[in-house]
């Protein structure tokens, strides 16, 4: 059988302890993955050279970047003890995740983009100043001095596996010049791994990479270990990390639609781009839409999105239609479906996708489990559905005052506002528990290269110092 | 080693297996004639008794008469009078008490007199001079206050000749830490451990032997070279220690030229040996209680009745049979897999023990 190794400064590393990955579909093992001990990490970060990407200019991380980019799409890269094509990884990937080839391709290419516009994006990052500043530690820009040090030695993230388009948020970490420590999701160790024999290929060192696939304990060891961090997870995982300024949390997004008053009497001409929002990519990232709020309308608006969403059907992950993923594991899909019927039970929710296909949200295809799209209209904004967020296309449509709306959204990951009104705007633009605003009827999940996405990297890893020279007589 | 192949005695395995097995039989019938003697025995098994249909000291003639018994109820442990658990045969002599668990509640505790220091002389036997030097001192860093621990690796120390230094570490405040999730202070709570011992093996050059627990090695090693210190030999234990961890320990954190000698016991069973490492073995970490003071056998946790076959999983069922404690049948929290017997140990043996998983809530394992 395949077997993943972890890196251990870029050298493959067979642990005693492995644990099998499974198609989610016919539950035949597909790799076994070397599991670390918490040990190994410690002792790993304590041997870890923490300028070994200090001998090369951000230019030249950058070019290797953009190699590296061409590198994922098109080259076979080592896998263990044998290469992987990129048709592989596709599949591989489909096979232990339970996402449709066509997204898994889609994701891909998010990668891709990530990579060959490294400059773009350090360059969103950085606001535009001279990037050879990082490399001489000082200079000028604007007019001004302008110094920043590395603070964050060593980077690292604890990865999930509901979408392979969030390794693109770590990857310009090695353009700016931090080695890094990756713990990679259970059943996700495709990405990751491919990524960075990508760059290894593109001529990073490969003594800048650990990949240490590990239980809970080793994952908290890590963000223990190294200086920087980021963190993905549900509540329960990111809860105790919050505060912790090392520690950058991706936790559930509770992204959102609003409608502004102006704009509401419009809905219908939105639909597609809302139900696009909730259902894109699966509904499995933190940028799909879990809630569209709106001054009226919301029952039509609600029934739009369910007739719309309805027609969604549970289909084979290499079926070119599939348009959301099977569960790797279907008791997952049980719980949370039973999780969703027990607060329907509660008044003031109604899930109108269930009323509209007349067939339960899960779904079986062969040993595979789905949950298929659903649409909660919620009479009450105080129900338990309101603001939840789920691993499928699942939103609530509740009804709100527009002046009460931007505090009892809660915290939002991407809010797009579909308004022109002023005033509106500026308390939107004034909410701190908003983090991504897109003013007009833009998806939830279109990102912008140029602009950093829940957290600046750049910021996360250096600081900014007052420095002087004195001048030369 | 199959079963027929001849053993350094001179005898095969299945001779040995043999004779074993009487020798258990044997101890069996006179750990019980003594527990259940109402001269000799400890009031809570002669109050047991009492209740019974039948007479232990009579129907109890060969270990597995022993199913006999219902399983031995962990809550005997923390409740009554520590009293209830001393055999009038053992009256006057110096009495310890060893607990174990308490983060919450009530501890189990087991009384103790001379079984501690047996079973640890016993190891002793297993000990190379070259990695445990007679006359080396060592360092204890692991769980003070009323464990076994304490005292029995002190004892194991001195019975070689050595002293033992230890330090200051409460596991139920390291529980508690880790159970309310607040790890930096696990953290700092254990930085301060290591820190202990650090001026310990700095101060005192004679510190050869070192015992701890496997996370408080890994913390140590990654401050510094036990091998650059002088350590000759590592006892490890106290909580699960994986094949995983058993290579890492020897290849990196001991840097290949420390002995590292892996344990599981408790405060009820006392404390089993490990098979020589043998790198056949695949660093699968393989214990075998100290017969007849002790067995472990693998059970079925479904059919807790049914030993299960060699190389299966089950869980770990403890029976100790000394003249201080009588313990039948103890399904411990922990599973793992069986093991054959040995050239070394004559009797069935487990293997990668870990917590076990058949409970609801996940057990906790802190630095101890």
């Amino acid at each position: 059988m395949l077997h993943i190794p972890a890196l251990r400064l870029g050298q493959p590393y067979e642990s005693m302890t492995k644990v099998d990955i499974l198609h989610h579909a016919t539950g035949e093992p597909v790799a076994s993955v070397s599991q670390v001990n918490s040990g190994v990490i410690g002792r790993d970060k304590s041997l870890l050279a923490d300028d070994v990407l200090e001998g090369f200019s951000v230019a030249e991380l950058m070019e290797m970047s953009r190699h590296a980019a061409e590198l994922f799409m098109t080259a076979s890269l080592p896998l263990g003890d044998s290469k992987q094509s990129f048709d592989d990884y596709v599949k591989q990937l489909s096979a232990t995740t339970g996402m449709p080839i066509t997204y898994c391709r889609h994701n891909a290419s998010k990668i891709y983009n990530i990579l060959s516009n490294i400059e773009t994006v350090i360059r969103g990052l950085t606001r535009g100043f001279d990037l050879s500043i990082l490399d001489i530690g000082h200079g000028t820009s604007a007019g001004g001095t302008l110094s920043f040090f590395r603070d964050g030695r060593v980077f690292g993230a604890v990865l999930p596996s509901n979408s392979p388009g969030v390794h693109s948020l770590w990857a310009p970490a090695i353009a700016l010049k931090a080695p890094i420590m990756l713990k990679p999701g259970r059943e996700e160790p495709w990405t990751p791994y491919r990524m960075i024999q990508a760059f290894i290929e593109a001529g990073v060192p490969k003594e800048a990479f650990g990949f240490y696939p590990t239980d809970h304990a080793g994952a908290s060891e890590l963000l223990r270990q190294v200086d920087r961090s980021m963190l993905f997870g549900g509540s329960a995982t990111t809860e105790p990390y919050k505060d912790d300024p090392r520690v950058e949390v991706h936790g559930p997004g509770f992204s959102k639609i609003l409608f502004g008053e102006d704009e509401v009497d419009d809905w219908e001409k939105h639909i597609d781009m809302i139900a696009a929002s909730i259902a894109a990519n699966g509904g499995r990232s933190c940028i799909n839409a879990s809630g569209v709020w709106t001054p009226r309308h919301g029952r039509e608006i609600a029934e739009a999105l369910a007739k719309k969403l309805s027609a969604i059907q549970a289909l084979p992950s290499d079926h070119a239609d599939a348009q959301i993923a099977a569960f790797a594991n279907a008791n997952v899909a049980t719980q949370i479906s039973a999780m969703i019927d027990n607060d329907l039970n509660i008044d003031g929710a109604t899930d109108l996708t269930q009323k509209q296909r007349g067939q339960d949200r899960l779904a079986h295809l062969g040993k595979c489990a789905y949950l298929l799209p659903t649409i909660i209209h919620c009479d009450d904004r105080d129900h338990p559905l309101s603001n939840r967020e789920f691993l499928f296309p699942f939103a609530s449509v509740v009804e709100c005052p527009i002046d009460q709306m931007p505090t009892a959204i809660g915290p939002t990951l991407v809010a797009t506002a579909i308004t022109h009104d002023e005033s509106f705007k500026k308390t939107l633009m004034a909410c701190s528990h908003i983090d991504r605003l897109n003013i007009g009827a833009i998806p939830t999940y279109q990102l912008s290269w140029d602009q950093p996405h829940e957290g600046n990297l750049f910021e996360h890893l250096y600081r900014q110092r007052a420095f002087q020279v004195e001048s030369a007589a | 080693m199959t079963p027929s192949s001849t053993t350094s005695s001179g005898l095969s395995l299945d001779q040995r297996i043999e004779q074993v097995r009487e020798r258990l039989d044997e101890h069996t019938r006179e750990t019980v004639s003594w527990h259940f003697d109402p001269d000799t025995g400890c009031p809570f098994w002669l109050d047991y008794a009492a209740n019974l249909s039948w007479d232990p000291r009579k129907e109890i003639q060969v270990y597995d008469d022993l199913k006999k018994f219902d399983n031995f109820r962990d809550e005997w442990l923390r409740e009554g009078d520590i009293r209830r658990w001393v055999p009038k045969g053992c009256a006057g002599q110096p009495i310890y008490v060893f607990e174990t668990g308490g983060s919450t509640g009530r501890p189990k505790a087991r009384i103790n007199i001379e079984d501690f220091k047996i079973d640890y002389e016993l190891f002793s036997r297993t000990l190379s001079d070259e990695a445990f030097p007679k006359g080396a001192d060592w360092l204890m860093l692991g769980p003070s206050g009323p464990r076994r621990l304490r005292l029995a690796v002190e004892h194991l120390c001195q019975f070689r000749g050595g002293i033992c230094f230890s330090i200051d570490l409460d596991p139920r405040w390291v529980t508690k830490l880790i159970k309310s999730g607040r790890m930096a202070e696990m953290h700092e709570y254990k930085d301060h451990a290591i820190n202990q011992g650090l001026t310990l093996l700095r101060a005192h050059k004679n510190i050869q032997c070192i015992f701890t627990t496997p996370k408080l090695l890994e913390a140590l090693c990654e401050r510094v070279s036990l091998k650059k210190l002088g350590i000759k030999g590592v006892f490890c234990g106290g909580t699960q220690l994986t094949a995983q961890f058993h290579r890492f320990a020897r290849e990196e954190l001991l840097e290949g030229s420390i002995e590292f000698v892996p344990t599981y016991g408790n405060t009820l069973m006392g404390l089993a040996c490990h098979k020589p490492y043998e790198p056949a073995d695949n660093y699968s970490v393989i214990y075998y209680p100290p017969s007849p003071r002790a067995m472990i056998e693998v059970v079925d946790p479904d059919q807790t009745d049914r030993v299960v076959d060699y190389g299966e999983t089950g869980r770990a069922r403890l029976t100790t049979l000394t003249k201080e404690f009588f313990m039948p049948r103890f399904l411990e929290r922990d599973e793992g897999i069986r093991h054959a017997p040995c050239e070394a140990y004559a009797w069935d043996g487990i293997g990668d023990v870990r917590p076990f998983s058949g409970f609801a809530t996940p057990i906790v394992e802190g630095v101890y």
